[in-house]
């Protein structure tokens, strides 16, 4: 059997005495990409934060490569091979572009020199279409732009696994089709990733396989098309009323 | 950011100007030119934790105090003056690596007023711990029977080598992983160890720099004036007109901080021999203005010109 890349086993979270995150298990297998959906304030930020050590957890495990990283850093998780996109962009905004995907590659990747660190961040910035922007101050750049550049800041360190915290939030369509695209070609270079989003639209053309958190559990977990069906998914999205109505619809 | 050959020739031409002012000038000039020496020497300092970091410390006066104090308790001990100044910087900076550990911790307005406290707590623990420092009293160091055009020039010559050595620091630091780990600390935290870096330990070595040369600073000034006292070694004055003369000059910039002490300085005297009521207050109102129209400080005019100029030359 292959050993998962990243596995949760019975995590929580607390914050006092409000559940964020309760027991919550799962595994990502290499190369998979997997959207975690769930309703506003199920907990999907503050898994992603759990995961990569800007929190703690409270209790439970977290595997990367079968090594316990529940303690770690969050410069830690970026040196393995943990990289992440934060809903709010956070370039470093008097930098150029071609700077802040260097920060990356410098650090995250641990390239050897700043020169190689330069190189490297110029191909993920011709990857994502940035590269003409190279020398922009990165707090010049549109949203879309801006989402790009976290793209290319988190491909130059070489991540193993990538997380996605609403990298489409605020796009209009065309630009969403434009960032669905580069994530396939992300997926293609075997890079695991998790995408975290509100649009279904979104995450079903993407991933085979759905994650759906509600009130900080895990409620469900398997291919796509049968989530989409599963009867408390919708409860937890439109209401049990609704889902009720729904369920009735369907079998007249 | 990096201009190689105006730079350097900048930064030649600079300490050059001060070095030979023995050779025509009297007593007073030679004394300024040290005293801009220093000044540049620690203003430089604070650059590595203000400027490139962007942590506001107000802890100047205390390493300088405490590298005063390590100095002088050494030489009165017996050891040879070269040697004490050395332990008076390792002690400091490993002082300060420990210190940074905690209060680092903080940010913004908080890591501010943390760093006064710092300067206000080593002054009471130096002027109360009297077995050791004298308490109030002070301490007299070993007098250097030399005559005092040779003194001063020598401690003209120390001076320069202090700010001739923090400037190499600063311009190694620049160009090196540690300098991009730190401005990118200083444009957003939280993305710097997103990306990889551990904060904690860049903004420790950047604290630790910027103690290092202030205590070597103190300590030749220890030896310099032969005698030390509490208030006089840990001056909030002195804390505060570091962090302006950086500013002045360019904060995050090479060369800005020292030009910003050579020209906080000068300005100093020339309000200091010509308006002796008024001087503070004109001083003051120079210092505002200077900052409110050109908030890059003095070096931004010259970089200003050189970007016209490149601009100009079609790239």
């Amino acid at each position: 059997m292959i050993e998962p890349i990243l596995r949760l086993d019975g995590v929580s979270k607390q914050f006092g005495g409000l559940a964020a995150l309760t027991d919550v298990s799962f595994s990502l297998n290499e190369g998979e990409v997997v959207g975690l959906i769930g309703p506003n304030g199920a907990g999907k930020t503050t898994l992603v934060n759990v995961v990569t050590g800007n929190l703690r957890r409270s209790s439970g495990r977290i595997l990367f490569k079968s090594e316990d990283v529940g303690l770690q850093k969050p410069y830690q998780a970026a040196r393995r091979g943990l990289a992440r996109t934060f809903q709010i962009v956070q370039p470093f905004p008097a930098m150029t572009v071609l700077e802040n995907v260097t920060a990356g590659a410098l650090f995250g990747a641990g390239a050897g020199s700043l020169g190689d660190a330069r190189d490297m961040a110029m191909q993920s910035l011709e990857f994502v279409g940035l590269d003409a922007l190279a020398d922009r101050p990165a707090a010049n750049l549109a949203l879309a732009a801006r989402k790009r550049l976290e793209l290319a800041k988190s491909l130059a360190m070489n991540p193993r696994v990538l997380m996605l915290d609403e990298v489409n939030a605020g796009l209009n369509s065309s630009e969403i089709d434009g960032a669905l695209a580069l994530i396939r070609k992300i997926a293609e270079r075997g890079v695991t990733v998790l995408i975290i989003e509100h649009l279904m639209k979104v995450v079903l053309s993407l991933s085979k396989r759905l994650l759906v958190l509600h009130h900080g559990q895990l409620i469900a977990d398997g291919p796509s098309s049968e989530i989409v069906a599963d009867e408390r998914v919708i409860e937890a999205y439109l209401g049990a009323k609704f889902a009720a109505r729904l369920k009735e619809l369907n079998h007249v | 950011m990096k201009s190689g050959f105006p730079l350097y020739a900048a930064m030649v031409a600079g300490l050059l100007v001060l070095a030979t002012t023995p050779l025509y000038a009297d007593n007073y000039v030679v004394r300024t030119a040290a005293i801009v020496a220093m000044y540049g020497a620690l203003a430089t300092s604070w650059n590595f934790i203000g400027g490139f970091t962007g942590y506001p410390s107000f802890s100047t006066a205390a390493f300088f105090g405490l590298g005063a104090y390590v100095g002088a308790i050494c030489q009165r001990h017996g050891i040879p003056m070269g040697l004490a100044w050395a332990i008076a910087t390792v002690v400091v900076a490993a002082f300060a690596a420990l210190l940074g550990g905690i209060i680092l911790r903080l940010r913004g307005h908080y890591f501010a007023i943390g760093s006064i406290a710092v300067v206000e707590l080593c002054r009471l623990v130096v002027s109360s711990w009297s077995s050791l420092t004298g308490g109030g009293d002070g301490l007299n160091l070993p007098l250097m029977a030399w005559p005092p055009e040779e003194l001063m020039r020598f401690f003209l010559f120390v001076m320069l080598g202090i700010l001739l050595a923090s400037l190499i620091a600063t311009i190694l630091v620049d160009r090196s992983r540690l300098g991009f780990g730190l401005r990118c600390i200083h444009q957003n935290e939280d993305a710097a160890a997103m990306v990889g870096i551990n904060t904690t330990a860049y903004k420790i070595a950047a604290y630790t720099l910027s103690a290092m040369f202030c205590a070597t600073a103190g300590a030749a000034y220890a030896s310099w004036t032969g005698y030390i006292d509490p208030t006089d070694s840990f001056q909030i004055v002195m804390t505060v007109k570091v962090v302006v003369m950086a500013l002045l000059g360019g904060a995050g910039t090479i060369l800005g901080p020292a030009l910003g002490a050579a020209a906080f300085v000068l300005l100093e005297e020339l309000f200091w021999a010509n308006f002796l009521d008024w001087n503070r207050a004109i001083l003051g109102v120079v210092i505002v203005l200077l900052i409110f129209f050109l908030p890059g400080g003095l070096l931004s005019l010259g970089m200003r010109r050189l970007r016209a100029a490149k601009v100009g030359g079609g790239q």
